[in-house]
């Protein structure tokens, strides 16, 4: 709160000074204030925590195909241990890597650049925002090593398994672990409020509301999303943690207190929260798409106010996760019909691509395969839903390996294939050269077949009634078959190839900074702005003298009056 | 999706063609949205039907029970009640069982799900059912077995470090075996 | 470090000023956490009548006292706008000062509240009334900390004249937490 105030600047209208003063090394990289470094920060963050999270996926797999053999690398699988694995697995894949990456890391990289300002309206706020999720990170890292070892009671972290130290026996972990997440939110908070106040007061001069690129409008959205979501889940977490710390009973039905309701408060926040992550992930798609098919973008207002529909929609949809959790049953038809209702949206922004990809000149370029295999596995992940949102349906599949495998189908698209989406399209401006296409293609085939392999076989297994969360599932006479494990197999290994192409990327990532080609301005020949500096971009994005003026939208590729096939936002005329 | 790939491959880029500038704006271009809109209304319509009445039946209307149990989780197993040869819950002749529930096919069961320590969920993937144990409720459900033999019962929601060992087996015996198991139990309960 | 300001932040697209504009998200964002709370609250206390009892056990002319002190204190923070407006800046660090001893007493007259009951046998643990009130309080209680820290920051620069619109943020800070007190005080203390 004090930086709050404390950056508040705004009687010196023309008090920029220097920009180019000299920074030491720390300066310009640690401790830095400029949002492109911030973003990189995140970015590189939550790829460490993405290695730590396939790691730990790794491992479980090789458990559930092979019960009981001394994993490579880790060693044998106990319960606890497993538990600990597959909830932490989750938590950080959405909260440290998913979160940071698409909203932290492209909102801080992205939102300056696109919209022509110099950097975040709070430059403070923002390193502080970093410093915080940095902490966090350590601390989430650290719950996995304490006595006991790390929190077991699945990432939605239900009480009173996740509550009394005597029911999950990691008293320790659990609670680092509620605090971890306490302060990762707290910094997506603050980082928040700087994307929001940033899009709507500092875009350059003659950009309007609807000249904003869509991701932009989507990050910001997302912010908004997050921020009303996650109070009450906040307050929830307090009470969580005095009832681990304290001994208070919020949660407890002994004393007073509502297990349910931390379901509810959770829900209330999680489902949001998918929104919260997909909306970043369809901007970065629709960007990509509108420069790779040299289209403007089909119904650019319909994206939009479908994203707004989408996210008042999804603050309705909560308890269509708790059909069998022991609420009221007439509430889950209500629930049901608001569940369904937001698959009308969603389809709508996929025919907007699909629209968009009408009549354009596709150009199949690294990014471009990533944006369109976003639409295509999303479009699994979607229908597969409707499966679990229809209550009837739910009774059986709630649970299963179903579930588990639907909203990897829908995570893995916006957080995975969403984030090397737009890692490839912006490399160019982030370091100034070109990633190699030729190595980014391989790893594009190389991730996406091995995960299709992963997951279909998990459908396969959830309809036979195989639940999540069970490390050994000998003991279920009905699914330890032979059948069963070759399926389960299947996965594993389709998993040990998908992490070995990972190997690729990195690999490109290294030589394509060290040798790569330079890149120039525009490479890809875009309109939004951020193509108008040099890339890499320089502090302060461009001279001070030279901050760019906006004439039209961002999206005006193949206009019949123009020789060039795109126009870029900031040409006059 | 073959609509989607198709697309990809007709507007390849080809050298020296421009894309077709379409603003997204006349009406006869929003139909390509309007109606597939329309389409996917309509399915929606049709699944909240099929689902609230698949809903209402298991959950929310409870048939008129031939018997009742009572199943309680706690970590790590499931004790199942069965109301014993009176055929009434809470006497002295209920049969207490751990992780093995005995019913008789053809007869409507009422459960009442009860939990002593977190949360458990009671989940029979041979009848398609699932239902989560609260502590400190007690929930009333309903099956009907209409095939004997013998099924898992597993615990569908994470309850700390036994759940994956939380297996029950489910005995669905015909009136005749189901006599004599209640008898044979009694008999080993009776002091 | 030498800190130059970026022309990010002397924008004004909106035409709202970018602070005023944070303080408002901020406070929204604030409103959810605390709305979150006092629904969850309201909700357990429609369920639970038998709490009625416990409640009757808080002392409800103490909290009366604190309501005046704290409405008082945001009444200093409006005179303290309107001075910082005129730009007398010592002036508007003076009310701040006001302000800011409101704060004070607001804590010292609930640490000798919370300190009887807690002799009295009432702790956090004592049942869930007692523990949604010492939340709920404990959790607005940290705000006006960090309120009255921040807003002897903004005084001192006040005082030599300096980021005077400041006022104006900290004073909005300052009405929210004073209206969540409005709303925690009939909730808590006088629905017996």
């Amino acid at each position: 709160m004090a930086d709050t105030v404390a950056d508040v600047h705004q009687h010196e209208a023309h008090g920029h000074g220097d920009h180019h003063h000299d920074q030491s090394w720390l300066e310009k990289y640690v401790f830095s204030t400029d949002h492109k470094i911030i973003g990189m920060q995140y970015m590189f963050t939550g790829m460490f925590m993405a290695v730590i999270g396939g790691y730990m996926a790794y491992v479980f797999r090789m458990q559930l195909a092979f019960p009981g053999i001394s994993v490579p690398g880790f060693g044998q699988v106990s319960p606890g241990e497993y538990n600990a694995l597959i909830t932490n697995h989750g938590t950080i894949m959405i909260f440290w890597v998913a979160m940071p990456v698409l909203i932290a890391a492209f909102g801080n990289f992205l939102i300056p650049l696109m919209i022509g300002a110099d950097d975040m309206v709070f430059p403070r706020i923002n390193r502080l925002s970093f410093q915080i999720f940095f902490l966090s990170s350590i601390v989430l890292l650290v719950s996995l090593f304490v006595e006991g070892g790390g929190f077991g009671g699945a990432w939605t972290s239900y009480p009173p398994l996740s509550a009394n130290g005597d029911y999950n026996q990691t008293q320790l972990g659990a609670s680092l672990w509620l605090i971890a997440v306490a302060l990762e939110f707290v910094a997506f908070l603050l980082g928040g409020i700087n994307f929001i106040t940033t899009l709507m007061n500092s875009r350059a001069p003659g950009m309007k509301a609807y000249d904003i690129p869509l991701v932009c409008w989507m990050i910001v959205i997302a912010s908004i999303l997050f921020m009303l979501s996650v109070g009450p889940l906040l307050a929830g977490a307090v009470m969580l943690l005095f009832d681990q710390t304290l001994g208070t009973g919020f949660y407890d039905p002994a004393r007073g207190g509502d297990p349910i309701l931390w379901q509810h408060l959770f829900w209330f926040f999680g489902h949001p929260e998918v929104y919260v992550v997909l909306l970043p992930a369809i901007g970065i798609t629709v960007e990509v798409m509108a420069t790779f098919a040299r289209k403007k973008i089909f119904g650019y207002k319909m994206v939009l106010y479908t994203a707004v529909a989408t996210g008042v929609l999804s603050f309705f949809v909560w308890a269509h996760h708790q059909f069998i959790a022991g609420i009221d049953p007439r509430m889950a038809n209500v629930f049901t019909i608001t569940t369904l209702l937001i698959s009308v949206p969603i389809a709508e922004m996929l025919f907007v691509m699909i629209a968009t990809l009408y009549g354009g000149s596709i150009r199949l370029t690294t990014p471009m395969l990533w944006a369109l295999a976003f639409m295509a596995e999303f479009l699994i992940g979607g229908v597969t839903g409707i499966f679990l949102g229809a209550s009837g349906a739910d009774i059986y599949f709630h649970d299963t390996y179903f579930v588990l495998a639907h909203f990897h189908y829908t995570f893995f698209p916006i957080a995975i294939i969403g984030s090397f989406c737009a890692f490839t399209y912006w490399f160019p401006k982030m370091f100034g050269k070109m990633m190699n296409d030729t190595l980014g293609k391989i790893h594009f085939w190389g991730t996406v077949i091995p995960f299709n392999f992963i997951f279909i076989p998990l459908f396969v297994l959830g309809m036979g009634g195989q639940h999540r969360r069970i490390y050994n599932f000998q003991h279920f006479p009905q699914i330890a078959g032979p059948e069963y494990f070759q399926l389960r197999e299947i996965a594993t290994i389709a998993l040990l190839v998908m992490l070995a192409f990972q190997l690729v990327f990195f690999y490109n990532i290294i030589m394509s900074w060290m040798r790569g080609e330079k890149a120039g301005k525009n490479p890809w020949k875009a309109n939004t702005l951020e193509w108008t500096t040099e890339s890499p971009a320089p502090h302060g994005n461009w001279p001070v003298d030279e901050l760019p003026t906006v004439y039209r939208g961002p999206y005006e590729y193949g206009h019949p009056d123009r020789e060039e096939d795109y126009w870029p936002q900031n040409l006059p005329g | 999706e073959g609509l989607f790939f198709w697309l990809i491959w007709k507007f390849r880029a080809k050298p020296g063609e421009k894309s077709q500038y379409l603003v997204g704006n006349e009406k006869h271009v929003k139909r390509w949205i309007t109606i597939p809109h329309a389409l996917v209304l309509v399915c929606d319509v049709f699944i909240v039907v099929g689902a609230v009445r698949v809903w209402y039946n298991v959950k929310q209307q409870l048939p008129e029970p031939d018997s009742v149990i009572r199943v309680t989780g706690q970590q790590w197993a499931w004790t199942f009640q069965h109301p014993g040869a009176d055929n009434e819950l809470d006497t002295s002749d209920d049969i207490f069982t751990v992780n093995d529930l005995h019913v008789e096919v053809e007869k409507t069961y009422h459960f009442k799900l009860e939990s002593r320590d977190v949360l458990h969920s009671f989940s029979v993937p041979v009848f398609r059912l699932k239902q989560d144990a609260i502590p400190g409720r007690s929930i009333t459900g309903w099956f009907e077995p209409t095939l004997t033999g013998e099924y898992d019962v597993q615990c569908a929601e994470i309850c700390g470090i036994g759940h994956g060992v939380m297996a029950a087996r489910i005995h669905i015996e015909d009136a005749n075996t189901h006599a004599a198991w209640i008898s044979s139990a009694s008999a080993a309960t009776t002091p | 470090m030498a800190h130059a300001r970026p022309i990010a932040t002397t924008r004004s697209a909106t035409g709202i000023p970018t602070p005023r504009l944070a303080i408002w998200w901020i406070v929204a964002s604030e409103v959810v956490i605390f709305g979150g709370l006092l629904g969850v609250y309201l909700m357990h206390r429609i369920g639970h009548p038998e709490w009625a009892e416990a409640a009757s056990h808080t002392q409800t002319w103490l909290g009366a006292i604190n309501t005046f002190v704290l409405l008082t204190s945001s009444f200093t923070a409006v005179l303290a706008h309107q001075a910082a407006e005129k730009g007398k800046g010592k002036e508007a660090a003076k009310l701040l000062g006001f302000t800011i001893l409101g704060a004070m007493m607001f804590l010292m007259i609930k640490s000798y509240e919370w300190y009887g009951e807690i002799a009295a046998g009432y702790t956090i643990t004592a049942n869930t009334f007692w523990s949604f009130y010492y939340t709920a309080a404990g959790l607005h209680a940290l705000h006006v900390i960090a309120g009255a820290i921040i807003m002897g920051f903004i005084a001192v620069d006040a005082y030599r004249g300096r980021e005077l619109h400041r006022v104006e943020i900290i004073g909005i800070y300052w009405h929210f937490v004073d209206v969540v007190w409005i709303f925690l005080f009939p909730l808590l203390y006088i629905a017996k």
